[in-house]
């Protein structure tokens, strides 16, 4: 578990427009052997990114000069296969500290609010507008800001509300996480245990 | 009182807490680890300097990065061997029952647990491994998590979840002969996209589902999480109270009988509310196989490729980007299309039944020259449950090897890697783009279609190879 902070965000976008974009391509599996969380941003993406060769995919959108950022911008049902949380780890340590689509699969949605990644859900229409615009104006920035759960296109105006769990929301805003949490309920687990004779 | 389903039963009973506005505390009734996705929460304890809460209640096994041959040997590769060992470590440490490489009943992690008695209907089971879900043929919430909720297990036994909607799917009907559960699955998938559950937790109902083996029901709800459900359990019944009945042991049952008597309770009222509700006729579904690279891309054995994407677009990027990768083109057969590897195993198929039912297409054919094939038995027992029928003898026989236990081809994390554009017929669970090895190109497909592939070279329906005495295995 990761505690990190994150109240407001205003950055440019990196754009990658395709829907279903699974953690095994997020981090490979023959990437997963480590045994600490740090150092998989290197290999963020890397089937796309880099030839058989090793050499940089110049069409690739990490690979274009003209993009960067904080903030990336994908397809609906990103995240879907593995748990591997590696894949949250990879996109953390690449950088970013937010993703927007439409929408996420359920464990890495989990897995990237463990870790400080906040995952934003906008409208298709919303989203096919952004990507647009990102692909046409490298330079476009957007605006978050966790405290009022508004995601804004700052060049367009184009602002809306994204939902989060508010427990979760407090925690990032606060920089807490759930063990430190349950740990402090010790007590509680212990008699529910103890109710339904599972202390063992 | 408001009427549950069996889902919300379960779930309810294992609340410790519900914070308002936010997730449920669920206490975990029993947690598996392996190799992979467990180092990192072991290190998260160890700099908060917290021991494991309920060791007694985490079982542990190495199977995503171990070899499938020469397991007696040292692991060749650094990474892997140190990764292995680090969960030795971890294990002897903090106390955890470790079913390791070499361990008489090691196995794939949702292959042993059930085999070991240690999944059982009515309670909660977590893994740092999305198909956790297969333990729900036994009627148990099961379900995936990140390395961070691993941490939050061994340090508390409980885990912060928001509760998930309930869907129920019902398949009636009659199943067409040389059909399984794998096509059952996979054709649900494929009408309701590698999305179409996400948020849900799913019920499988009908007679068709209560007329599967046990193995047939874990391959389905294995596979739940493929259209992005959080995991998918089945009605325990006779089916499952008969193979917990010949388990060797069922560790913290000493009455089997009355906690049998238990178990008939759990079940959803008659009236209980689902947020979804699908029906599927099991006389239409097809021996399947997928084209694209992800499981919701897939369609019966003798159909044509679609020409759009399940919105009807021609020209989406991602589904022309997707048979791209597969050298496929839209409205293309795939029957008679050569396939260069053919992989048995993994969570999904690496059961006995499995490799029964390939045994019963095999019976007296060769392996076809061109295809090599990976043969991989889900764990230790099944292993020795293939020689004891004589199954291993009659792989041989027909040119197949056998491989010792392991996760293997299905995420290619040993050195078991289809190469770059070779084809490969799978009975795993991911088609996704490199799954199985960079640039390799996967298939999708029970048992029965691995076989008939594995047999001519081609992609072949199984029907062909299914006749009419024989009885067909679910």
């Amino acid at each position: 578990m990761a505690k990190v902070k994150f109240d407001i965000l205003e950055s440019t976008c990196v754009p990658l427009p395709f829907e279903n974009v699974d953690t095994d391509q997020i981090i490979p599996a023959r990437f997963l052997s480590a045994t600490s969380r740090l150092g998989f941003g290197d290999n963020l993406f890397c089937d796309w990114r880099y030839a058989k060769t090793g050499e940089k995919n110049s069409e690739f959108v990490l690979n274009n000069p003209d993009f960067s950022g904080k903030v990336l911008v994908t397809g609906k049902n990103f995240g879907s296969g593995s748990s591997r949380e590696h894949a949250v780890w990879a996109i953390f340590d690449y950088g970013f500290r937010a993703v927007v689509s439409s929408f996420f699969a359920d464990i890495f949605m989990n897995n990237a609010l463990n870790n400080g990644l906040l995952p934003i859900v906008i409208s298709d229409d919303l989203l096919k507008k952004l990507t647009t615009l990102v692909q046409n104006k490298p330079n476009t920035k957007v605006k978050i800001d966790l405290e009022k759960q508004t995601f804004t296109i700052l060049s367009t105006g184009d602002s809306v509300k994204f939902a989060i769990n508010p427990y979760k929301k407090d925690c990032l805003l606060k920089g807490l996480d759930d063990i430190d949490f349950l740990l402090n309920m010790k007590n509680l687990i212990t008699g529910y245990e103890n109710n339904k004779s599972l202390a063992k | 009182m408001k009427s549950k389903t069996l889902f919300d039963k379960i779930w309810d009973s294992h609340v410790v807490r519900s914070i308002e506005n936010g997730p449920d505390v669920l206490y975990i009734d029993r947690h598996y680890i392996h190799e992979v996705t467990s180092p990192q929460a072991f290190n998260g304890l160890k700099e908060r300097g917290i021991p494991v809460f309920r060791p007694g209640k985490t079982i542990a096994t190495a199977d995503h990065n171990i070899p499938t041959k020469n397991q007696h040997l040292p692991i060749k590769d650094e990474l892997s061997r140190n990764q292995v060992e680090k969960l030795t470590e971890n294990c002897q440490k903090y106390g955890i029952e470790l079913y390791g490489l070499n361990h008489p009943k090691n196995g794939i992690v949702h292959v042993i647990g059930p085999e070991l008695g240690y999944t059982l209907p009515g309670i909660t089971i977590v893994c740092g491994d999305s198909h956790t879900s297969t333990h729900g043929a036994f009627g148990t919430i099961a379900f995936g998590i990140g390395t961070s909720e691993v941490e939050m297990v061994l340090a508390t036994q409980c885990i912060l979840q928001p509760k998930p909607r309930k869907m129920r799917i019902t398949v009636d009907g009659e199943l067409q002969k040389g059909v399984t559960s794998k096509d059952i699955i996979m054709y649900i998938i494929s009408e309701i996209s590698a999305s179409g559950a996400t948020g849900y937790f799913v019920e499988y109902c009908g007679s068709v589902i209560r007329s599967l083996s046990m193995e047939g029901r874990m391959t389905i709800c294995n596979m739940s999480i493929e259209m992005g459900a959080r995991g998918g359990l089945i009605t325990p019944d006779e089916t499952t109270f008969e193979y917990l009945r010949k388990l060797p042991a069922i560790p913290g049952i000493d009455d089997l009988k009355s906690s049998i008597n238990e178990w008939r309770k759990l079940r959803s009222d008659s009236d209980a509310v689902f947020d979804r509700d699908l029906k599927f006729d099991a006389g239409l579904i097809k021996p399947m196989i997928t084209y694209g690279t992800n499981p919701g891309m897939g369609m019966a054995i003798d159909d044509s490729i679609p020409l759009s994407d399940e919105n009807g677009n021609k020209a989406s990027s991602s589904f022309l980007k997707s048979l791209d990768y597969m050298g496929f083109k839209p409205g293309m057969k795939l029957l008679g299309h050569p396939v260069d590897y053919v992989f048995l195993g993994s969570c999904t198929n690496g059961r006995i039944e499995d490799f029964r039912a390939f045994a019963q297409v095999i019976n007296g054919r060769k392996k076809a020259d061109n295809i090599t094939a990976l043969i991989v038995p889900g764990s230790k027992k099944v292993e020795e449950q293939m020689a004891a029928e004589g199954l291993t003898e009659l792989y041989k026989s027909a040119g197949f090897e056998v491989r010792q236990p392991g996760c293997s081809s299905c995420l290619a994390m040993n050195e078991d890697k289809i190469p770059q554009g070779k084809y490969a017929v799978s009975t795993s669970n991911r088609n996704f783009e490199g799954r199985q090895g960079p640039g390799a190109r996967t298939l999708l497909a029970s048992p029965f279609t691995a076989a008939a592939a594995a047999i001519t070279g081609r992609i072949t329906d199984p029907r062909v190879f299914i006749n009419k005495e024989q009885k067909v295995k679910k």
